[in-house]
């Protein structure tokens, strides 16, 4: 479905000093540096798969996301989506992707969402029954009922991004490039919308490509990770591969019934939380039974979980370069 | 890889079962301004102070045949085609082209600049409307002034469009400068600063000397106001008024061609900035 070969794009950007005499030079001269925010990525996504994009500020992920969606174009390398070259922005090209951007609406300002989802209509060729079904289904599970018909202007940020979804979807596209879905979202709503998307995946086997920085995101909807930092492709495959790989281990939260002593503690892992009753292990995934049988015959135990390590401190440490073969070849894509 | 020749016969036809839906939110979100179409209306007042000026001039005698008549006829058509062509695309294009903001039309699959042309089309009705008084008092004082010529009359509608479509094609291609150059607006201020003059806004084209006139007669200045006046005015016998309806839609095609390469260039170096 998408396909992206040594893809790159480079910006020429005007360098200036503050202040008034910096003003006053660059009229006759305008230093410039080529910026290289993508720099030779090759990846490839087959029809139906979600998979994570990820990256830390500006690591060149919406840059991408906007070549894929034929808003910029590409200075080398190619790509293509469903057939296509977005760059050539085709009719049926456009109505075969959508994207949903945080931070920049498709909504009339001036009118209510209702009036810009009779423009998606007529825009999109949606059939008046099949729009009529989709905006009841839309219109029920992101709750827009009293949202629809009041100026769109007059909407907070997350009734404006739940109307944005809405707009974005009601032509029902093959390809789902989402920047930050659910950036302004009450919790609740985040999950709505989470569920939402990966219940259109499933139903329509639509192709999804998330950018979040929401790490709930990513690890409710992206089995399949591709991470980018400073323009370049630095681990492509599997969300729990990546983990294991970055942050090996496990983390064992205990609650005890009385305080042991942290002496004992540290004999059985990396100390990583220790209050009065409440502690967090950290230990290699390797010996996590070993760990687990001393933790419950020598420890006052009242409750023991383990998890993953949070995925955000796994970015953390990934971007932070602390594990420097981190990058895996390109892999076929986990559905 | 998909066939990137596609299909201009189909796009076509898209656009227009597109239009009405462009047209109705075009005109809604003018209605949802509704104050301010009528402030920018009434501000556009320019022709009533030449109006009061040349009056005043030609109570003494004539100017070049005007009479304070004649000048009262001229101002009030002036007037009225002025604000039937109204746009604001240029205003619009360069702040979306700046701000980012116009990814969001590209991602739709029609061409932004029909998209602005219907929106912009759209205050149409609105702008007649608020036009009906003048409209009346134009035919109250000045109904011995204008042409009886039915043909003439026929082709006042088509001129007032083909001067619309010139206007805005000259602001599209202003605005989609701001893909090349910081701002554009610049230029747009000459464009109007020519304008004012070439197009007869502030003087009746007939007034100039002769060679002011002769390069006047042939710029597209004339064909976005001074050419329907005339129609309406009587002042072109029917030969000449179609010679020069030929003009105004050839310069309506070069505006066109010349937005459209411009535009194809322009794309290629679109930044989408703003996240």
């Amino acid at each position: 479905m998408i396909d992206v070969t040594q893809l790159r794009k480079t910006y020429r950007v005007h360098q200036r000093e503050p202040g008034l005499k910096a003003a006053l030079r660059s009229l006759l001269r305008r230093p410039t540096e080529e910026v290289r925010a993508v720099d030779g990525i090759s990846f490839h996504i087959g029809d139906g798969e979600r998979v994570g994009f990820l990256g830390p500020n500006g690591a060149g992920k919406t840059t991408t996301l906007k070549m894929l969606a034929g808003l910029l174009h590409p200075s080398a390398g190619t790509v293509a989506v469903d057939g296509f070259r977005p760059q050539e922005r085709q009719r049926a090209f456009l109505k075969t992707i959508t994207l949903v951007m945080g931070q920049k609406q498709q909504l009339l300002w001036d009118l209510p969402p209702s009036e810009t989802f009779l423009l998606n209509r007529a825009l999109y060729d949606v059939p008046e029954t099949e729009f009529r079904e989709t905006l009841g289904e839309l219109t029920q599970l992101l709750e827009l009922q009293s949202l629809v018909s009041k100026p769109t202007r007059q909407l907070s940020l997350g009734e404006r991004m739940k109307c944005e979804l809405a707009a974005a979807l009601l032509h029902r596209p093959k390809v789902l490039f989402l920047d930050e879905p659910t950036i302004g979202l009450d919790v609740a709503m985040q999950a709505v919308v989470r569920d939402f998307i990966r219940a259109y995946n499933e139903r329509f086997g639509a192709t999804v490509l998330l950018t979040s920085h929401d790490m709930d995101d990513v690890a409710a909807l992206c089995p399949r990770v591709i991470v980018i930092d400073h323009g370049r492709l630095i681990w492509d495959g599997a969300l729990e591969d990546l983990v294991k790989k970055v942050q090996p281990h496990k983390q064992i939260r205990l609650r005890l019934s009385r305080p042991v002593d942290a002496s004992d503690l540290a004999r059985l892992g990396r100390v990583v939380e220790h209050t009065a009753t409440a502690v967090a292990l950290q230990v290699p995934q390797s010996e996590l039974q070993a760990v687990v049988a001393q933790v419950l015959s020598a420890l006052p135990l009242v409750d023991l979980t383990v998890e993953d390590p949070p995925l955000e401190e796994v970015m953390r440490d990934l971007f932070a370069g602390a594990v420097p073969d981190a990058g895996a070849a390109p892999a076929q894509g986990a559905a | 890889m998909r066939d990137p020749r596609g299909d201009t016969t189909g796009a076509l036809r898209h656009a227009l079962r597109a239009l009405p839906a462009l047209l109705h939110t075009g005109f809604a979100s003018v209605l949802a301004y509704r104050a301010e179409i009528l402030i920018w209306m009434f501000a556009t007042n320019m022709p009533l102070v030449m109006l009061a000026l040349w009056s005043a001039v030609a109570r003494s005698g004539p100017v070049a045949g005007y009479t304070p008549d004649a000048f009262t006829a001229y101002y009030l058509a002036t007037l009225l085609v002025r604000l039937l062509t109204g746009c604001w695309v240029v205003y619009e294009l360069t702040m979306e082209i700046r701000q980012g903001t116009l990814a969001m039309r590209l991602l739709r699959p029609i061409h932004p600049l029909l998209a602005h042309a219907a929106e912009n089309a759209a205050a149409t009705p609105v702008r007649l409307l608020v036009c009906t008084p003048l409209i009346a008092v134009f035919v109250y004082t000045s109904h011995r002034a204008v042409t009886h010529d039915w043909l003439l009359w026929l082709l006042v509608p088509v001129a007032i469009a083909g001067a619309w479509l010139i206007i805005f094609g000259v602001m599209a291609i202003v605005g989609t400068l701001a893909l090349f150059v910081e701002s554009a607006m610049g230029l747009f201020q000459l464009w109007l600063g020519l304008s004012g003059v070439l197009s007869g806004y502030l003087v009746p084209l007939d007034l100039f000397p002769a060679r002011v006139r002769d390069l006047a007669n042939v710029l597209p200045f004339r064909f976005t106001l001074s050419y329907p006046v005339e129609l309406m005015l009587g002042r072109l016998d029917r030969a000449h008024a179609l010679q020069l309806l030929g003009a105004q839609w050839a310069y309506v095609a070069l505006f066109f061609a010349g937005t459209m390469l411009l535009w194809r260039k322009g794309m290629q170096r679109f930044g989408a900035f703003g996240g």
